[in-house]
């Protein structure tokens, strides 16, 4: 269960010292009061690292996990229950609440009226209809919309590049989309080649992922038929603005645009799926990003050159640019929302002048 | 490309090439001279060689003919001016029936569209027939049937219910199924009402008519047992039938959760309805007509109209006796692209000329739908838990 590592390794008390110190300021607040969650049902542990933002951000937290049984959420609830059957933490344990019930708006609309503050993870669908169900009027409420994540790849810092680190590169790729089928919505479709990547170069990436993914990745059949079917319905609906690069035995499927469509955001592909762009310019990119686009991931390519892709060009979309490898490291500040200071209120308090 | 080759068997292919050198149809092949041939006959020489040269005549066909077929092979890199090894020609996913309009004739032409809701949800499939392709169907399931009716045609009670088949235009896939076997026999009679209940009176007079006499009885697997057996079951009656051969299909996962294996099934439609043969089909709507039947060994066969490709995940050709996505083909379509398909069925591959019940042709098992993958990600998250 590497996810559960992930998250275990993430609460670490070296990790949580450093969040206390990056939000020192925040002496000044205090939480909502209440939180519901709406976690996911297809990441396990997402309800874990939810509710930790919660209790971070000073609240006391209902969770609802998903009907389903899913060994990561018994090992880390077992291990919460464990934890405050020692009586050492009296203070968070009531402020604790895992749920588990079957989707029934009624329970769900009960708890949200007596909550300052709902967080929704998503699914398009999913918020739509936590929605309908009303807050009280000061509640807030943070929602987790369906995103679309991107890769760029500097070309020349990628040439001759040793071995080892191209495989390296490729294994953190794989770990960025693989690892989650792509679904995640931090994971990336598209891979963007900040400069017209040399032949050599491209194949020597591109084989070096096909390497990790053979030795890693379980190829289901219902997975390579849905991947498949993709391909040649691409064929139909990009007619003329693609071209199908390679299948590398079936492994990974890479199509190359010719131009970027500015429905960019509709190409998601899964299972190992990806659309190639090459262009000269980043501000290639400006045109197609929505609000929709949430992670970037690079490799090769100055962090500050993104960020000013970003700032520079006002763009709606993007709001967390990180390094390949690091697309589903969730964190404190996810889809543009310090969640902390979302999840808590400031209390001002002025000085008198005399 | 991925479909790995197989080693093709080229040896046949004059000797293929005069059979198929008579008047021809619509693709440039000619599969009527295979109607006047026993549907079981043709080994692996013969026929890897005709359906190499039937496939790539039926591949050149509906690349001119559909435009987004056509879309779909340039995107591959197919070129069709080479001759392609039969694993070669990438095999269309049934799904996209449900997403394009896929039709290799004028629209005006179409004379049937047959529907059917497959695996994911609501969305359809259409498969569009001119007369051409629709008279084909007909006449190659009669030839098929015929190699366990002996030819003559039967008196036929079919286990449904008349509802099913009122629109003449647009069929069901159980509809379309319903009206295709209808055309093979004699004195056709519902067996349920319009609220699916035993129509008592018309089997009645059925059995009194023919109660000595071959008769055929055709239904769906689950409906034949739920609808009929149990029912007759519960009421302790039985059909007066001496000589029933009973043609079922549409699969077996209804059954198999009330554990209800083909043994089974076979044991009670004998004792209660006289079924003295009962014979499971599989078929497709996306290719109605060359069907599959199972022998008395329990095997799926391929006629000489229809073969199979069971592959590995990434698309190797898979081992006999060893599970895989089935891939069919059939040499009927001609008013849409369903000549070579991938299904989302899993099978296996049992042998090929050397069934023991005499056939030749490659025969199989099918297990079900290719299981649902655990979808990782974060969407649908209220919804699906």
């Amino acid at each position: 269960m590497v996810d559960v590592m992930t998250f275990a390794f993430w609460i670490r008390p070296a990790n949580l010292e450093r969040l206390r110190r990056a939000f020192a300021e925040c002496d000044e607040r205090l939480g909502l009061g209440v939180l519901l969650h709406i976690t996911p049902s297809n990441v396990p542990v997402n309800f874990a690292f939810s509710y930790v933002f919660g209790l971070l951000a000073g609240n006391a937290n209902m969770v609802r996990v998903p009907s389903r049984t899913w060994p990561q959420i018994t090992a880390i609830s077992s291990t919460m229950s464990r934890v405050f059957e020692s009586g050492d933490h009296e203070q968070v344990r009531r402020r604790t609440a895992i749920l588990r019930y079957p989707r029934n708006d009624k329970i769900t609309a009960d708890l949200s009226a007596q909550c300052s503050g709902r967080v929704v993870w998503g699914g398009d669908s999913t918020i739509a209809d936590i929605r309908r169900l009303p807050l009280p009027p000061r509640a807030v409420e943070l929602v987790f919309a369906d995103r679309y994540s991107l890769c760029v790849l500097g070309a020349s810092a990628m040439t001759s590049l040793p071995d080892k680190v191209m495989h390296q590169l490729a294994r953190r790729f794989y770990n960025d989309t693989y690892l989650v089928d792509q679904n995640a919505c931090s994971s990336p479709h598209l891979v963007f080649w900040n400069h017209v990547p040399d032949e050599e170069t491209e194949a020597r990436f591109w084989n070096a992922v096909e390497r990790v993914v053979r030795d890693n990745y379980a190829l289901e059949p219902i997975k390579q038929v849905d991947k498949y079917t993709r391909l040649l319905r691409d064929a139909v609906e990009l007619d003329g603005n693609a071209a199908l690069c390679a299948r590398h035995q079936e492994y990974l499927y890479r199509v190359r645009l010719k131009a970027l469509p500015n429905d960019m955001e509709a190409l998601r592909g899964r299972y190992g799926y990806f659309y190639e762009y090459h262009s000269e310019h980043l501000d290639d990119l400006a045109p197609v990003v929505t609000s929709r686009y949430q992670t970037l991931t690079y490799f090769g390519v100055s962090p500050e050159s993104l960020r000013d892709l970003v700032i520079g060009n006002r763009l709606s979309g993007i709001d967390r640019i990180v390094p390949v490898g690091r697309a589903l490291d969730l964190d404190v500040t996810w889809d543009g929302y310090d969640i902390i200071r979302s999840l808590s209120r400031f209390i001002s308090v002025s000085g008198s002048d005399s | 490309m991925a479909y790995n080759a197989s080693s093709d068997v080229r040896g046949g292919r004059t000797a293929a090439r005069e059979r198929l050198s008579g008047a021809n149809a619509v693709a440039g092949f000619d599969v009527a001279s295979l109607l006047d041939v026993a549907p079981y006959s043709l080994d692996h020489v013969t026929k890897s060689a005709l359906f190499a040269e039937a496939m790539n005549a039926l591949t050149r066909h509906h690349f001119s003919h559909c435009p987004q077929y056509r879309s779909m092979l340039e995107f591959l890199g197919i070129s069709l001016d080479t001759h392609h090894v039969l694993a070669d020609l990438p095999p269309l996913p049934v799904r996209l029936f449900k997403e394009f309009e896929l039709l290799s004739c004028p629209r005006k032409d179409v004379i049937k569209t047959l529907t059917s809701s497959g695996t994911s949800g609501q969305q359809v499939s259409r498969i569009y027939l001119d007369r051409t392709n629709a008279g084909l169907q007909t006449r190659v399931l009669a030839r098929i049937v015929a190699s366990i009716t002996g030819g003559a045609r039967l008196p036929m009670l079919i286990v449904d219910s008349p509802a099913v088949v009122r629109d003449r235009q647009l069929f069901s896939a159980r509809g379309a199924g319903i009206l295709g076997f209808a055309m093979l026999g004699t004195d056709v009679t519902y067996a349920l009402d319009e609220q699916m209940r035993l129509d008592h009176a018309a089997i009645a007079a059925f059995c009194e008519s023919h109660a000595d006499g071959p008769v055929l009885l055709f239904g769906f697997t689950a409906i034949v047992w739920q609808h009929l057996y149990k029912v007759l079951r519960d009421k302790g009656e039985k059909l007066p039938l001496r000589d029933a051969s009973l043609l079922h299909g549409g699969g077996w996962k209804k059954l198999a959760s009330q554990a209800v294996d083909p043994v089974t099934f076979d044991g009670r439609l004998r004792e209660t309805c006289g079924v003295a043969r009962a014979i499971n089909y599989y078929g497709m709507v996306e290719q109605t007509g060359s069907i599959f039947l199972a022998c008395s060994e329990g095997h799926l066969h391929c006629s000489n109209f229809s073969d199979i490709i069971v592959r590995r995940s990434d698309f190797s050709i898979a081992d006999i006796g060893e599970s895989g996505t089935l891939q069919l083909m059939s040499l009927l379509p001609t008013s849409y692209p369903g000549h070579n398909l991938l299904s989302e069925d899993e099978a296996t591959l049992l042998g090929e000329d050397d069934c023991r019940c005499g056939r030749k042709g490659r025969y199989f098992h099918v297990a079900g739908r290719i299981s649902q993958a655990e979808i990782r990600g974060c969407s649908d998250t209220y919804r699906a838990a």
